[in-house]
């Protein structure tokens, strides 16, 4: 008799680390998912029709299989109709499901368990709930709601449905809830004989849902993309936790690996914006100041019309844009190619200068642009372009704000100072695509906007790209 | 002394199940998590996220497994078994497709570097 189960597993599991390295470079990248997902596809037919004894179908088998094909089927539907700039989202949604799923067989696990325990002859032994299968169902309990309620919101947040929400000492009371979901299930675990014993348990979810709500609510929906990292973690976590319970190490090695991975991610992504977790997670970006330490700044702003900077593109022999946020928000990457064709068929130099955290999540605008076919070689990253600034005779800042403050690297008291940014100010001329003077996500006044060398072209980004083309070409 | 006793007791527990040796799994993944993840490109973090979050939908398992021990005539379990496994599969498919369609974009590099 062969362990096809273990084996099953076995393969997973490697493949799950084998995958996740391979998508840590941008040549094996595609092929790494697929192999995860190879491996998720044999762990899965394991856990369906093999046991440790061997081949047996699993009960329960039709409604299984509906499920799994219904998830299927709209799974992919979703993935595939989903936009390029709502990408974060629907990772988001996502990792809420898993998230979700993991409550679920915690609920179904916890009164298997109440049921078992209350016939003290079915467990051969005392009535006393075995303490290594109660803490992996409470956390996985626990995590995955919170987990599932956090990614919601996140989800909402960047659908601009849901907006920010702060209310004074979030902190003290988001730590005294945690304390409150951690007492709770302490006492259901002592009371569990009791008649009531459930009703503990109802408020540990209770309290878990509203942790949740507070966990995710200060943030800015800037954010969120380190956010949503930090929930992919706490569901890798949670899906550990059902590893411990059926000790399963294809779950346990999956949920860990991400748990783990996922940890890393988020602080790695922090780092690029120059900000610590806890500064993220406490919600400080845009609360504060308001600007109210360079807002009097003063001078005036140069409002410049489409006309004159499509002249001065064409006749300039090197062009660089600098894509932000406002890009993704408008969907002006095709545009934004078009227009880089017409300037190229013109004999103007054209390039792109990538932020690290440009747009709201690390590689935004790699993808987008990808997307309407901008050539890869065009986009050159953040210390590769720097010195070319000064060579350079227009550079377009495409909806992008905070990443070509320079006050990141004048003014000490700002919120964003030491993080690395694009020195556009270098250029000869510098055209801001903007909708109105509103800050950035990091609530500071931009004094680039001011400087003397600087023109802002107000408007969507998509509409003042399109009357940038239809000028260039009626020159 | 109590509080000890009962850490002792756990391990104990642990130990007839067998859930030691998973324990020194979870250390080792750990490691294993952070040194795949530290030296990746900013480029490639979305994609990572993405692809990370896909994984951990291996949660599904578990759902599995919950259905397969659900009696027939239990109906609250099936029915919260089946969403279980509708979200994970969610999850793991969504996961995998978003995955591999951020990383479509990436692919086309080497040939736009062929054709210009």
């Amino acid at each position: 008799m062969m362990p096809y189960m273990e084996i099953g597993y076995l393969v997973g599991s490697v493949s799950f680390v084998v995958g996740l390295k391979m998508m840590g470079q941008p040549d094996s990248a595609r092929k790494g998912n697929l192999v995860a997902a190879f491996g998720m596809a044999i762990a899965v037919i394991a856990a369906l029709f093999f046991t440790s004894k061997g081949f047996h179908v699993i009960s329960n088998l039709q409604y299984i299989v509906a499920a799994i094909v219904a998830g299927t089927v709209i799974g992919t539907l979703m993935a595939k109709r989903v936009q390029m700039t709502a990408m974060p989202e629907m990772v988001s949604l996502f990792n809420g499901m898993g998230g979700l799923s993991a409550a679920l067989i915690s609920i179904i696990e916890w009164r298997h368990l109440l049921h078992t325990v209350d016939n003290p002859e079915a467990m051969g032994q005392a009535a006393a709930l075995p303490m290594g299968m109660y803490i992996p169902i409470m956390a996985g309990l626990i995590i995955g709601t919170i987990s599932f309620v956090g990614s919601i919101v996140a989800w909402g947040k960047l659908n601009g449905s849901i907006g920010d929400f702060r209310f004074p000492s979030q902190q003290i009371i988001n730590a005294v809830v945690l304390v409150a979901i951690l007492g709770v299930a302490y006492i259901n675990y002592g009371e569990f004989n009791a008649s009531h014993s459930s009703l503990y348990f109802f408020v540990t979810i209770g309290l878990a849902v509203v942790y949740g709500l507070l966990f995710v609510f200060p943030i800015g929906g800037a954010d969120m993309p380190v956010v949503i990292s930090l929930l992919n973690s706490f569901t890798g976590v949670a899906a550990a936790c059902g590893g411990f319970l059926y000790q399963n190490k294809v779950m346990l090695m999956g949920g860990v690996l991400v748990g783990s991975a996922g940890t890393i991610l988020t602080v790695v992504m922090c780092k690029a914006m120059n900000r610590s977790l806890m500064n993220v997670l406490i919600g400080m970006a845009g609360g504060n100041g308001g600007g109210s330490s360079t807002s009097a700044s003063g001078g005036s702003v140069r409002e410049v019309q489409a006309t004159d900077v499509a002249i001065m593109m064409k006749y300039a022999s090197k062009v660089i844009i600098v894509p932000g946020y406002g890009l993704a928000v408008a969907q002006a990457q095709h545009v934004c190619h078009e227009l880089e064709n017409l300037l190229e068929a013109e004999g103007v130099d054209v390039k792109y200068a990538i932020h690290p955290v440009a747009g709201r999540m690390p590689g935004h605008m790699n993808v987008l642009l990808a997307e309407s076919n901008v050539d890869y070689d065009k986009l050159i990253e953040m210390e590769h372009i720097n010195p070319e600034f000064a060579t350079t005779d227009v550079v377009l800042v495409v909806g992008a704000n905070d990443v070509v403050n320079p006050a990141a690297k004048t003014d000490p008291t700002s919120p964003i100072y030491g993080m690395p940014i694009l020195d556009v100010d270098q250029a000869k001329q510098i055209i801001v695509l903007k909708r109105s003077m509103k800050a950035g996500y990091a609530g500071i006044e931009n004094e680039l906007f001011f400087h003397p060398k600087c023109g802002m072209l107000f408007g969507d980004a998509k509409a003042s790209l399109q009357k940038l083309v239809n000028e260039v070409k009626a020159l | 002394m109590e509080y000890i006793q009962a850490i002792i007791d756990l391990i104990a527990q642990y130990e007839q199940q067998n859930t030691l040796n998973l324990i020194y799994l979870v250390i080792l993944m750990i490691f294993v998590g952070v040194e795949l993840i530290s030296h990746v490109p900013s480029v490639l973090h979305t994609p990572l996220m993405s692809g990370a979050n896909a994984i951990h939908g291996v949660v599904l398992i578990g759902a599995i497994i919950v259905m397969g021990n659900a009696s027939p005539d239990d109906t609250l379990s099936l029915v919260f078994g089946t969403l279980a496994v509708f979200v994970g599969t969610l999850n793991v498919i969504g996961g995998f497709v978003v995955t591999d369609r951020m990383l479509e974009m990436f692919k086309k590099k080497p040939k736009g570097e062929k054709e210009s």
